[in-house]
């Protein structure tokens, strides 16, 4: 997946001169659009005129089935994408402020400074507008930042969301949106005469595009986790190999008693195995694909100084679960080397070895089901001297690159 | 107050002639284009309101320094050692600048000219666009994205939020639909 390209190593000149020439694009488009002119968007509003409407809404799904069929062909990882965060209440009285703001105004922040680059006046005393508004927002924040934080779902997607594949969603909002172009044409008709029949043709076909498009994209489904190991596996296979992303049990016990460090033990064997033995504070998931998938989403919003440790009773299991959580952006992850066994190896002094008949296969036996109450699920530190080459480096999140409206 | 229209698309003397706008749907479609190029080069969608902010907070900085150092919101555009301009956005806003001025060219429509509605004088516009920009300074900061970014981004990209905040818009500017008739209509 060779996009969004990673503008840290295209450095600033070059980001910012692509930047300058996507806003050249963004402000020509806008500056077609006859947004500049506050009357042609306030006529929106009294259905005198649909062109910020269409214009919009044409804009979000052609980008929409763009976006999503370069990504379901896998050129774009959308995971590196920035998505504006769920912030449900806010979101709604902020878009509610804006929306009385336009309709007074007739702009909003980007159709302004198009108009401005036209000498409009109106324009520009509306962008003092805007600097009056963002000021008064940022010298009043501090007394409700509280609320201004709350209801946060985080990076939340309809598709997420409902439950529901991508294309479904993409394909709903594309016919929804010509259903309601129609609806328009003929709302147009009725009530200022406008003939349908002058409008060219050719938006018969690009409604036909579209939906094809859409249907695409149906098609292509939303990348697996395989798609997603595939694209990263040339570097990720090699670190396997390498031996530099397997721990010592004892630099996973330093860890355990690092304060500094917020450690997520995910012990990746069956239930079963998880009460017989487990360190205290790891939690057990499944060790099947979707078990692994369904835990990954949780461990990438961590704090930043988070260490992901799998485990399974020797490693097999873990690894595919490092896979899984790797092709998922979980950073900071790594196996414990040798697995609970070696552990016990190690720690266990009142278990006993059994012999073992099959991989990842639990190697000791226990008189009783302890979990975590064992005296080797928290082992003391001082009690072992070991020697161990440390590997873990804690590393920022490098995801996203941007921020929205910064 | 009278405007006579001044700009490079005007001739010394002739009344303006701007060029009609191209049809809707097919602008719509160019928009998409610049917004999928931007999502699938940068990553990032396109925005406008956090230009304003920063470049607001790059002049806050240099009168009260003090004053953004201890407010937990604009610390983070320029406290210490932040470069408030120093940004991606703001080179976006910087192109659209320059975009709009050439299809304004195109268009011969870069004139001097105060927009409005033909029952309302020019200062009573004027008072309304600063009176409306504020209220969508206001509203975007707090919906933490404007038009460009929550409105037309998020929804392309399927955030929720963005969708919410897009049922807001137009359920803000309808609802005060009514009460400003004579701003915009004859």
């Amino acid at each position: 997946m060779p996009f969004p390209l990673d503008l840290h190593e295209l450095g600033t000149p070059v980001t910012y001169t692509i930047f300058v020439f996507i806003g050249i694009g963004f402000g020509f488009m806008l500056e077609q659009a006859g947004f500049g002119r506050s009357t042609k968007l306030a006529a929106q509003f009294y259905f005198k005129d649909f062109a910020m409407f269409r214009v919009m809404f044409t804009a979000v799904i052609t980008a929409m089935v763009l976006v999503f069929g370069a990504v379901g062909i896998g050129i774009l990882d959308f995971r590196k994408v920035f998505v504006p965060g769920t912030y449900l209440w806010p979101v709604a009285i902020g878009g509610f402020i804006l929306g009385v703001g336009f309709l007074i105004g007739g702009l909003c922040p980007g159709t302004s400074i198009a108009g401005a680059a036209t000498l409009k006046l109106d324009a520009m005393v509306f962008l003092v507008g805007v600097v009056i508004g963002v000021f008064v927002f940022g010298e009043t924040v501090p007394y409700f930042m509280g609320f201004w934080s709350t209801s946060d779902f985080g990076r939340l997607t309809l598709p997420e969301w409902l439950g529901i594949p991508t294309g479904v969603i993409v394909l709903f909002i594309v016919v929804f949106a010509l259903l309601l172009f129609w609806g328009s044409e003929v709302l147009e008709k009725r009530l200022d005469g406008a003939d349908p029949a002058d409008a060219p043709k050719a938006r018969y076909f690009g409604a036909a595009a579209i939906v094809l498009v859409a249907l695409i994209v149906l098609l292509l489904g939303d990348p697996s986790t395989a798609d997603y190991w595939d694209a990263v596996a040339a570097d990720e296979q090699a670190r396997l190999d390498s031996r530099e992303v397997q721990i010592h049990p004892g630099e996973l016990l330093g860890l355990m008693n690092d304060t500094f460090v917020n450690l997520v033990m995910l012990d990746v064997r069956d239930e079963r195995d998880y009460n017989q033995f487990h360190l205290r504070a790891a939690r057990q998931t499944d060790p099947t694909l979707e078990s692994v998938e369904a835990a990954a989403p949780d461990l990438i919003g961590l704090t930043p100084r988070s260490v992901i440790v799998a485990m399974s009773n020797d490693e097999r299991d873990a690894t595919e679960a490092w896979k899984t959580l790797v092709a998922n952006n979980v950073i900071n992850t790594y196996i414990l080397e040798g697995g609970i066994n070696e552990w016990l190896e190690i720690f266990g002094e009142d278990a006993d070895p059994k012999p073992t008949a099959y991989p990842d296969q639990l190697a000791f036996t226990f008189t009783a089901a302890l979990g975590g109450r064992c005296v080797a699920s928290d082992p003391h530190s001082d009690d072992f001297e070991l020697i161990y080459e440390p590997k873990v480096v804690i590393a920022g999140p490098a995801a996203v690159v941007g921020g929205g409206c910064g | 107050m009278a405007i006579k229209p001044v700009g490079p698309s005007v001739r010394k003397g002739k009344a303006p002639d701007p060029r009609p706008f191209p049809n809707p749907y097919l602008v719509g479609v160019g928009l998409g284009v610049v917004l999928f190029l931007s999502v699938l080069i940068t990553g990032d969608g396109l925005g406008a309101s956090g230009a304003v902010q920063r470049i607001w907070a790059w002049i806050e900085n240099l009168v009260a320094p003090q004053h953004v150092e201890t407010n937990i919101y604009l610390v983070r555009y320029a406290g210490g050692e932040a470069q408030p301009l120093n940004h991606w956005i703001v080179m976006l806003a910087i192109g659209v600048l320059i975009g709009g001025f050439i299809s304004g060219l195109i268009g011969r429509r870069v004139y001097t000219e105060i927009v409005k509605g033909p029952r309302i004088s020019n200062n009573t516009r004027l008072l309304f666009a600063l009176l409306g920009g504020s209220f969508v300074g206001f509203g975007a900061r707090f919906a933490r994205g404007c038009t460009s970014s929550q409105g037309l981004s998020g929804s392309a990209l399927l955030s929720v939020g963005s969708w919410v905040f897009m049922m807001a818009f137009f359920a803000g500017a309808l609802a005060a639909a009514p009460f400003f008739k004579k701003l915009w209509n004859d």
